[in-house]
């Protein structure tokens, strides 16, 4: 079996590596200083802790592979939050439907995403940032500003309890990487997701409905985040209107570490996943080793700016 | 004073990229205020010469003397400096701007104290430049709002300020209404009274016949013809231009016309062609001829549903289809060779091997689900068939060679077994030995029953591959022509003809 087939091998392969023995070589270091770091619970808090980012940044990786973006992510995961919170009430509705609710709602938000940007041709970083905005509010209307709390222990199973030992956010994070990784390597959708990115117009060419491909990478992304805004509110027992200020950036981050191309064609979930767990572990370390959370921030955005030159340098060869 | 009869010389100038020599030891002598015209087909060199001229490629061989001195320029400025100034075919402005910012741009006139534009003063140099060259335009106007002709007469205008020894005209009449031209002829002839050297590069002979005194002809790269105007006719400028005997890089194919697979009735796309019809029948090999601009690549476009048209019918096998998108062209069974296989044609940065089944993936998958193993096996086949050299059919299809690409971009529209080949400049920028495989294949098919239906500028590969050669001029039809009438002078003339 072909190992990769659609990304080329060589770059693939650099990429691939390049972020394996970066992510080691954290690890070794801070295992070193830090007697706490290498440890199966520290390694599971780890995990636990970039659950929703990496959900999330493997969603806008079929955004970022088409060669679009979405800025909306972090407003879905308040909305989606506050309806999946509305509907899990203790006694009222059983569990699949506030789950439903959720993703479908985020679903609804990445279609119109897609149908904005595809149909009346809104460039993908403004329909996006203005579906932010409108996300935001639907937020804070849905939930009257407040709130949204007394939420049924079911729900709430989904963000704190375990599995064999295993909290359900990895479980879940697990499920969304294979069956993503699966669709974009081995179905004909993953395929044109890469082809639209990589060229549109010889897509177009090709006779792929590169309209069609678009919006389901937009509803697939906020269909994600749709999930993550239920686990986020499982979580913390709480429907907040005001979470995931901001989170579309860090699950942008983690892509970009990751080794997929803004420009569209070129990257993998699986550069993502690495791309979370290098950010995660980093923050984790950091703070093992006492560090300023003000000191990590500039760290991390050293580290994106460093994976994007290295990236050019690498394309430019 | 040897320069007192020669303000610019070309020594020897040779030039080449990967795999193609541009120009060839190039030599001409250009007058002082005359008129030198630069003619040839597509690909004669023309362009990589004013290039080298103005200063874009610096790395050539040979020496370009400018009064009788060596002229070392390293860039585009230099060029300027030294007096040579270019208007190019695809123009350059700044659309947001007016006219007199567009043109002193970068030479504003400026107050001594924090370089603040002095406007009034801008507007009195713009309108002074304007009535130079008699052009009424208001300097205040955004050049967006100009139409085409206007804005060509903008550049010139600028290029002449820059108290140019040398201007280069590439195409300046492509976009030019007959009256718009009289006036460009009008500012030549000012131009060579204040003892200027005009280059004018032009597929129009009648124009070069009118405004030139001098003429070069350029083919593959060297030169082959220089005369004074004078003492030249038409016929004889377009012998040079074709001059080649067609080698035999052509396969020998007997004509076998089988029944009509595709006909295009009264078709039409607004501002590109109009009025286009035709019969195309199995086994049959037609190109669509013309020059830059008639109208080829639209009308490949139009009937493989890439742009819309919206005049006139497309049949195909007799029953009128509309074709609104390449899918629905796929499942007419036409297939496409696009004109540029950099934009239009490959996705660089996939495999070889996805690049190949992109257009029929559901050859090779299980419903939504791609089988790798039957994937494999179809690429090879058609690597195999059309001798695609590459290490592997992973490898990345930016990384192969511009025939071997085309050649993959053959292999995806042959892979869906289309009844019609839609080929738009199917050996643009590739080495002779891959074009000679290519016209071998497309004679393979032709013999096989297919139709092929070909667009190109390269007037040898028109004259030994087709059976019929349709000829286009600003978007319309001029003539058809069997392959027995169709020789390169005829098809040219025919080209030029409006």
């Amino acid at each position: 079996m072909p190992e990769h087939n659609i990304v080329p091998r060589d770059g693939n392969a650099m990429q691939k590596y390049g972020l394996v023995i970066a992510f080691a070589a954290i690890c070794a270091v801070l295992s070193i200083r830090s007697p706490a770091f290498l440890t199966p619970q520290n390694a599971i808090n780890v995990l636990r802790q970039i659950s929703i980012n990496a959900i999330l940044a493997v969603g806008v990786t079929y955004v970022i592979l088409t060669g679009g973006i979405d800025l909306s992510l972090g407003s879905v995961v308040a909305v989606t939050g506050v309806l999946a919170a509305t509907f899990a009430h203790p006694d009222t509705y059983p569990l699949a439907v506030p789950i439903a609710v959720g993703i479908l709602g985020g679903v609804l938000i990445g279609v119109l995403n897609g149908l904005v940007i595809t149909r009346f041709r809104v460039a993908p970083f403004i329909a996006t940032l203005g579906m932010m905005t409108i996300a935001r509010g639907g937020a804070l209307i849905l939930s009257g500003g407040r709130p949204v709390s007394n939420l049924a222990a079911s729900f709430n199973f989904i963000g704190n309890g375990s599995v064999l030992r295993i909290p359900i956010p990895i479980l879940i994070l697990a499920g969304v990487f294979l069956v993503s990784r699966f669709i974009l390597r081995r179905t004909t959708f993953g395929r044109y997701v890469y082809a639209v990115g990589g060229n549109e117009e010889a897509a177009r060419a090709s006779g792929i409905n590169t309209h069609g491909i678009k919006v389901a990478s937009y509803a697939i992304c906020a269909g994600l985040a749709g999930l993550a805004g239920i686990v986020q509110a499982s979580r913390i027992t709480t429907g907040q209107p005001n979470a995931g200020i901001s989170y579309e950036l860090d699950a942008i981050a983690a892509v970009v570490i990751g080794g997929t191309s803004l420009s569209g064609g070129i990257g993998s979930v699986t550069g993502t996943l690495l791309g979370a767990l290098l950010i995660g572990t980093l923050n984790n370390g950091l703070d093992l080793l006492n560090v300023s959370s003000y000191y990590q921030q500039v760290v991390k955005g050293l580290i994106i700016i460093g994976a994007v030159i290295l990236d050019r340098r690498k394309r430019s060869r | 004073m040897e320069h007192k009869n020669c303000v610019l010389e070309l020594r020897d100038v040779s030039k080449s990229f990967p795999g193609v020599k541009a120009l060839d030891r190039v030599s001409i002598r250009f007058r002082p205020a005359t008129v030198h015209a630069l003619i040839g087909e597509n690909g004669a060199g023309k362009s990589t010469l004013m290039k080298i001229l103005m200063g874009f490629y610096t790395d050539y061989a040979g020496e370009i003397l400018l009064l009788g001195q060596r002229l070392t320029h390293a860039g585009v400025r230099q060029a300027l400096e030294a007096g040579i100034s270019m208007i190019h075919q695809e123009l350059m402005y700044v659309p947001h701007m007016t006219v007199a910012e567009n043109l002193l741009l970068g030479r504003e006139p400026a107050s001594r104290f924090l370089k603040r534009i002095d406007r009034r003063e801008a507007r009195r140099q713009t309108q002074q430049l304007l009535n130079q060259v008699g052009l009424d335009l208001e300097p205040d106007r955004l050049m967006k709002d100009l139409n085409v002709a206007e804005r060509q007469m903008v550049e010139i205008t600028k290029a002449i300020s820059y108290h140019a020894k040398i201007v280069i005209m590439d195409e300046p009449s492509s976009s030019l209404s007959q009256h718009e031209v009289e006036r460009l002829c009008g500012i030549i002839a000012q131009l060579k009274d204040r003892g200027v050297t005009v280059i004018y590069i032009s597929h129009r002979l009648e124009e070069v016949f009118r405004i030139a005194d001098e003429v070069t002809v350029l083919r593959d790269g060297r030169v082959v013809g220089a005369a004074r105007v004078s003492e030249i006719d038409a016929d004889r400028v377009i012998a040079m231009m074709v001059g080649r005997e067609l080698a035999d890089v052509f396969p020998r194919r007997t004509r076998r016309p089988g029944p009509v697979i595709l006909s295009v009735r009264n078709l039409g796309r607004k501002g590109a062609f109009h009025d286009v019809s035709f019969d195309l029948h199995r086994g049959e090999i037609v190109s669509l001829a013309g020059l830059m601009g008639a109208g080829r690549t639209e009308i490949i476009r139009c009937l493989f549903g890439l742009d819309r048209y919206d005049q006139g019918q497309i049949l195909v096998n007799g029953k009128e289809v509309p074709i609104r998108s390449p899918a629905d062209a796929l499942r007419l069974g036409l297939g496409l060779v696009s004109e540029d296989r950099q934009t239009t044609g490959l996705v660089p940065c996939l495999s070889l091997r996805a690049n190949i089944t992109l257009s029929n993936l559901d050859l090779c998958s299980w419903g939504p689900i791609v089988s790798w193993g039957r994937e494999e096996k179809l690429v090879e086949r058609m690597v195999g068939d059309l001798r695609i050299k590459s290490p592997d059919t992973r490898e990345m299809v930016a990384n192969l060679s511009g025939g071997n690409q085309q050649k993959a971009v053959l292999a995806r529209a042959l892979l869906g077994e289309p009844n019609v080949l839609l080929l738009d400049e199917p050996t643009r920028g590739i080495d002779v030995g891959a074009k000679a495989e290519i016209y071998k294949l497309m004679g393979r098919l032709a013999h096989e029953g297919k139709a092929i239906l070909m667009a190109s500028s390269e007037l040898p590969e028109v004259v030994g591959m087709s059976d019929r050669v349709i000829v286009l001029s600003s978007g319309a039809v001029t003539r058809q022509l069997d392959r027995d009438q169709a020789s390169a002078a005829n098809i040219l003339r025919n080209a030029m003809a409006n």
